[in-house]
């Protein structure tokens, strides 16, 4: 007998987080199925040898204070969240048993996301959901499992289901996803039902401890003080009324058809992440200090702008990385978001000998128009007595301003023409290099060889830098 | 040492891995969202982890679980999503938890837009969640901070065990500039509150709870005496041609870089204009502030938002001379013209 009597180690032996005087018997009413279940699943780690390694989350309701008598990790955690914390525990900590212990109103009323969610993805987590059909702590208000009729604080004349549903039925929910392994409800009524509680809770704890994802274990509970009864009638309300709507069975077993997951603890190593971050690599100097090149440079505010898929952004960040490579202070803004759903596309690049203010290019004093819009809208920004490229394969109209240098350039064809159309933006770029003269095209031609990220195109890309090369010195210079 | 040509939010992620982070969870959103596409590309190959979450709310909440374990973990997202993650960065201010969050400011209120602004500075700066608590906040104002300041972010988290902010805008977080990144990773150290689910830190207990008021005092207490300790220990903020300044503006992240050419310019005409650029918007260099008010004619702060940063300024110079705030809203960024011919104006008003 003495050994039945036994507080379980899951347990601590003395309650000293409890404030008060009493550090042997739990805060909870008489009569409350809390007290029960907390025997048994301490019963379960003590069984299971799972004490040391079981992280404990309590959030909001009477049970909130479960660390005041588990003697395992503890959290507390917010009304409704403990399926995503025990989500953050397990992926952290892989090989830690996640206990999230919840009741009616936060499983099923304010953490319905969370619960769902963590189960879908099948963390290894056990689930224990107390339902006693009331808000307990909060002072028996209604909750999602609160019973047709059902009189609480919130519900003062019952329950009325055409305005406020039916009560939840989690188990039934649960089931439906894919990845739990262990969907069980049962009760802490009589000694039989008390037993098969402690089979289901160990059930779900071994599976965890060996491996199998989530388990949820719903017990229905008894709350005598919120539902106004004495503690004999109060079981008798579960049998007589709860458990007619929510049946006792399991749900879902499928332990013995699933694999174990290894347990892979979360250890980046630091040449795993120079590795994944492409930091292993020796940098590589593409070009030599060249002061005077630096000292001589006048600023450049770029605008590029064209059709999603002209490339305008990554012609964009190959002039950037160019003037990175030879030294310049460089910045490029593209648009984004939403703005690019519509098809088009611009940015803008600064490069300059001096540290960027903002980086955003209000007047350009070079305009790269790949489109029609894309004229129409930026013309009037160029300041006065700069360039303005335009794709002339595309833009029909013509530029109306007269204090601004206009260049014509067929890019499309000119990249047609090297068998690769997409590269009407080195098109660009190469362009507004041969006119401008402010970067050496043979330097951009570096850059493409040594940075180009698709290594089967940069050929093409290279005889199209050419091809617009050649067309502006023939065409403009010549 | 390596450099790259990278985006601020692609900085931060990076920076992260580099910090010794080894976890994140978020919710896309824009202008936020490169920050969780690299992650999902590098935590993984890095043998960190990553989950995309089904809210910020839930994405808060499992960073508050994962840094129980004494991991360094981040979140980030934008204005609407950090309105969602204030229920768990109050619980985790008041656990005392570490973690990175990040805020890549959009316009609002509601949905607003995807266009910069810093209108939630009132929101991330004072504490936006219940009760009373403050996390450091840190301003950065280009990719190279993005970087810098998601590495210190985590140390500060780490050594105040408190959530740290990295506060940038949407176009800190979309413009791409040369960033040099460490060559090491971080070490973490083991820490003795954590939960590592073993034996010797299974008594350790995260909670944020206390029925008793003494002891939610006592709570209180230790709280308000980390933020002084923080306040006496990390402001830091820059300042340009202040030297001789008569007049000051005061600004952060992409309003920081707008102002900066207005003092350039200004400079050119013979106004005698500075720039200080507060880097942790908390704490605040108030004290630095007050100095300056002895000497300084006038401030103005220049935000993009209704002015929130200006009340700051305003308690810094308590009355000791003007201060005036220029901003824009709703995603619209001044032009620097227009700063100019502001900042001109308040020089003509009290400097003429």
């Amino acid at each position: 007998m003495g050994k039945i009597l036994q507080k379980p180690t899951g347990f601590y032996d003395k309650f000293v987080r409890k404030p008060g005087t009493y550090d042997q018997v739990t805060h909870y009413c008489p009569g409350c199925g809390h007290g029960r279940i907390h025997k048994l699943i301490a019963e379960a780690m003590q069984n299971l040898e799972i004490g040391d390694q079981t992280v404990f989350i309590s959030p909001v309701g009477c049970s909130v204070f479960a660390y005041y008598y588990f003697d395992c990790g503890n959290i507390q955690s917010a009304h409704g969240r403990a399926p995503a914390v025990g989500t953050g525990v397990a992926r952290s900590n892989p090989h830690a048993i996640t206990i999230s212990y919840q009741g009616d109103g936060d499983l099923g009323a304010i953490g319905t996301s969370e619960i769902i969610h963590a189960a879908n993805r099948g963390e290894r987590m056990t689930i224990i959901f107390v339902n006693n059909g009331i808000y307990g702590m909060t002072g028996g208000q209604m909750a999602p499992t609160t019973l047709p009729g059902q009189i609480t604080s919130t519900t003062p004349y019952g329950r009325d289901a055409a305005t406020t549903g039916l009560p939840m039925k989690m188990c039934e929910i649960i089931s439906q996803l894919d990845a739990p392994v262990y969907v069980e409800r049962t009760a802490v009524t009589d000694a039989k039902g008390i037993m098969k509680t402690k089979r289901a809770i160990t059930k779900a704890l071994k599976s965890q401890k060996e491996g199998y994802g989530f388990s949820f274990v719903e017990i229905l509970s008894a709350c005598p003080i919120g539902w106004k009864m004495s503690a004999n009638d109060s079981i008798k309300r579960i049998e007589e009324e709860m458990i007619p709507y929510f049946p006792l069975k399991t749900f879902k077993d499928e332990i013995a058809d699933r694999t174990p997951r290894p347990v892979v603890p979360v250890a980046p190593s630091q040449e795993d992440v120079l590795k994944a971050l492409g930091h292993d690599q020796k940098e590589e100097i593409l070009f030599k200090n060249d002061k005077k090149f630096i000292d001589d440079f006048t600023t450049q505010k770029v605008r590029i702008a064209g059709f999603g898929g002209q490339g305008v952004l990554m012609a964009g960040t190959t002039l950037g990385m160019l003037g990175m490579e030879l030294g310049l202070d460089v910045t490029w803004l593209p648009s984004y978001g939403p703005e690019m759903r519509g098809g088009t596309a611009n940015c803008h690049v600064v490069l300059s000998n001096k540290e960027v203010g903002s980086p955003v290019v209000e007047s350009p004093n070079v305009l790269i128009a790949m489109n029609e819009p894309s004229l129409v809208e930026f013309e009037p920004s160029v300041t006065p007595g700069g360039l303005v490229i335009v794709n002339s394969s595309v833009v029909v109209g013509k530029c109306k301003r007269s204090d601004v240098t206009v260049l014509e350039i067929p890019m499309t064809e000119i990249a047609d023409s090297c068998g690769l159309k997409a590269a009407a933006n080195m098109a660009s770029i190469s362009a507004y290099l041969a006119f401008s003269k402010v970067i050496e095209k043979d330097q951009l031609v570096t850059l493409i060889k040594a940075k180009f990220k698709k290594k089967s195109l940069i050929e093409q890309n290279v005889a199209v830098i050419e091809a617009a090369y050649k067309y502006v010195s023939d065409h403009v210079r010549g | 040492m390596k450099r790259e040509f990278i985006k601020g939010n692609d900085a931060i992620a990076k920076a992260a891995l580099l910090a010794g982070c080894t976890q994140y969870y978020g919710y896309p959103i824009t202008p936020s969202s490169e920050i969780i596409h690299t992650v999902a590309r590098v935590f993984p190959k890095a043998g960190a982890s990553f989950v995309q979450a089904e809210s910020e709310l839930a994405a808060i909440n499992m960073v508050y679980g994962a840094a129980t374990t004494g991991q360094r973990i981040m979140t980030a997202s934008s204005s609407p999503g950090i309105s969602l993650k204030q229920e768990g960065v109050s619980y985790m201010a008041s656990a005392e938890l570490p973690c990175v969050v990040v805020d890549i400011m959009r316009a609002g209120p509601g949905l607003g837009n995807i266009w910069p602004e810093q209108s939630d500075y009132d929101q991330v700066v004072k504490g936006g969640g219940h009760g009373s608590y403050k996390t450091p906040v840190l301003a950065p104002n280009c990719p190279q901070e993005m970087c810098d300041h998601t590495i210190l972010a985590f140390e500060l988290a780490d050594k105040y065990r408190t959530p740290v902010y990295v506060l940038a805008d949407a176009y800190m977080g979309q413009v791409m500039e040369p960033v040099t990144f460490p060559s090491e990773v971080a070490k973490v150290e083991k820490k003795d509150w954590a939960l590592y689910a073993d034996k010797d830190s299974k008594h350790n207990l995260v909670t944020s709870i206390q029925m008793n008021t003494i002891e939610m005092e006592k709570v209180n207490i230790r709280l308000q005496k980390k933020y002084q300790e923080i306040v006496a220990n990390e402001v830091r903020f820059e300042e340009y041609c202040m030297d001789d300044a008569e007049m000051a503006l005061v600004s952060y992240g992409i309003a920081s870089r707008i102002s900066r050419s207005v003092v350039d310019e200004l400079r050119e005409t013979g106004l005698k204009v500075g720039l200080l650029r507060p880097i942790t918007l908390y704490p605040f260099p108030t004290l630095r502030i007050q100095e300056l008010s002895k000497r300084i004619k006038v401030f103005a702060a220049i935000e993009l938002s209704n002015g929130q940063m200006v009340d700051d300024v305003k308690l810094a110079v308590n009355g000791a001379c003007p201060v005036e705030y220029y901003g824009r809203m709703g995603g619209a960024v001044p032009t620097h013209e227009e700063v100019v011919s502001q900042v001109k104006g308040f020089y003509k008003l009290y400097l003429a």
